[in-house]
């Protein structure tokens, strides 16, 4: 149920008085509510549940995470 | 796809597996709270690949399971109505009440419609001025912002045919629940992600320093909940007990203020009733005062029934992590996803259905 899906923001614009947005999740796109991420830009990644973009990923702290775990693998070979 | 792929890794969820195994030295029993953690897990078959002195216990973080019987008899009375059109996620439709699902009161002719999202029920609400629109408005705090701004959204549109059945929960009242149980196994937790997103995770540092458990907040993917076992099982080597983030590129400590601040505008603490566990004080959201006309329980009074479970179904010792599936006589013969006896076989998320589509049965 608290599945949420990341995906790109292709373009944002207004309706209904809502800040709405098209994401692209690999290829399939949908609307989804940007309200709660109002400092959204065109081309950031954003995580979508239930049609609501709950956060803007941090792409920082992805490649942090990813290096940290790249680090633990190495120790394989030692 | 990005930010998916590469934390699918296998090369990498096998290292951080081996440093598992490295840090190891005692038996303990760690407890993912969020179904969809479950699912993940019994999905890439991750339980089976860390050392034997660890076992996973799954939480009750499937609102479909946790929903209420009386809550889905309820929804069935309302959604039999005439001039109702009831709108829910696609996964309520199956979960039996005391006599049947929304399924088969759709089948004798109620319009029920399943939507991807709230917002999707309020123009269903703006478009059929004639009917009344109920959204089956359930879930975690995940949810919590999209149900509370549909009512934000139908008062702006001055709509007086749309309203909410409501049945939030959520999760550091459950974790008080299970931790202060008197025969609680669970000595560490990976919180749930999603949760988190949304309301940040200060609200864990009390829970983890009087239960003295480590608590960290993990994501979805096979190598965020290997990475955030890991962090688990350091603390629970090191003898430490604090919350760290194991999410960081969805999550901050605080959370996400502007849907923080909705959810307060529209919804308040309740005591809730959880199915199988029963009721967790303070555990539930309901709306405040100025929006209870938007309240589906208020506007369509129901006559309860008395709602009746299965005697077989162990549910509730599942959910605490007091057993597992394959300790329940009825499971994968009695009670299968197609028949479901409780609330741990009712959603693909539950703890039962998990081990069922995934052959766990030993």
């Amino acid at each position: 149920m608290c599945l949420a899906v990341p995906g790109k923001i292709l373009d944002i614009y207004e309706a209904d008085g809502l800040l709405m947005g098209k994401i692209d999740f690999g290829g399939v796109i949908r609307e989804a509510c940007l309200t709660y991420v109002p400092e959204a830009k065109v081309g950031d990644f954003t995580i979508i549940h239930v049609g609501f973009a709950l956060n803007l990923i941090d792409e920082k702290e992805a490649m942090e995470t990813l290096a940290l775990l790249d680090e633990i693998s190495k120790q394989d070979f030692t | 796809m990005k930010y998916i792929s590469e934390y699918r890794d296998a090369h990498l969820v096998q290292a951080v597996i081996n440093e598992i195994a490295r840090t190891v030295r005692h038996p303990w029993v760690i407890m993912e709270i969020c179904g969809g953690q479950t699912h993940s897990i019994l999905k890439y078959g991750l339980e089976q690949l860390l050392p034997e002195e660890l076992e996973l216990v799954h939480g009750p973080g499937c609102p479909v399971c946790v929903t209420s019987l009386e809550m889905i008899d309820k929804a069935l009375a309302i959604a039999a109505q005439p001039d109702v059109i009831f709108t829910s996620y696609g996964d309520m439709l199956r979960v039996p009440g005391s006599d049947g699902d929304l399924f088969s009161i759709r089948a004798s002719g109620a319009d029920i419609r399943v939507v991807y999202s709230s917002l999707d029920a309020v123009k269903i609400a703006e478009e059929n001025p004639d009917k009344q629109v109920v959204f089956f408005a359930i879930g975690f705090e995940t949810t919590a912002p999209a149900n509370a701004m549909s009512v934000i959204h139908a008062q702006k549109l001055g709509l007086n045919n749309f309203s909410l059945l409501i049945s939030h929960v959520r999760v550091p009242p459950a974790m008080h629940a299970i931790l202060g149980s008197p025969n609680n196994r669970v000595q560490g937790f990976l919180a749930a992600g999603h949760v988190c997103t949304v309301m940040g995770y200060w609200e864990y540092g009390p829970i983890a320093q009087k239960f003295r458990v480590p608590i960290v907040v993990t994501g979805f993917e096979p190598l965020d909940i290997v990475q955030g076992i890991l962090f688990v099982v350091r603390q629970l080597e090191k003898g430490s007990c604090e919350v760290e983030n194991a999410y960081a590129r969805v999550v901050c400590f605080e959370g996400n203020q502007p849907a923080q601040k909705i959810i307060s505008q529209v919804f308040e603490d309740c005591d809730q009733k959880w199915r199988g566990i029963g009721t967790i004080p303070l555990s539930g959201w309901q709306l405040k005062h100025e929006f209870m006309s938007y309240d589906a329980a208020d506007r369509f009074q129901v006559q309860m029934i008395t709602p009746t479970e299965s005697p077989l179904c162990i549910a509730g010792q599942i959910l605490r992590g007091l057993n597992k599936p394959f300790d329940c006589p009825a499971f994968a013969n009695q009670c299968t996803p197609e028949h479901p006896l409780g609330a741990t076989m009712v959603s693909s998320e539950g703890a039962c259905a998990a081990y069922y589509r995934y052959g766990r049965s030993i």
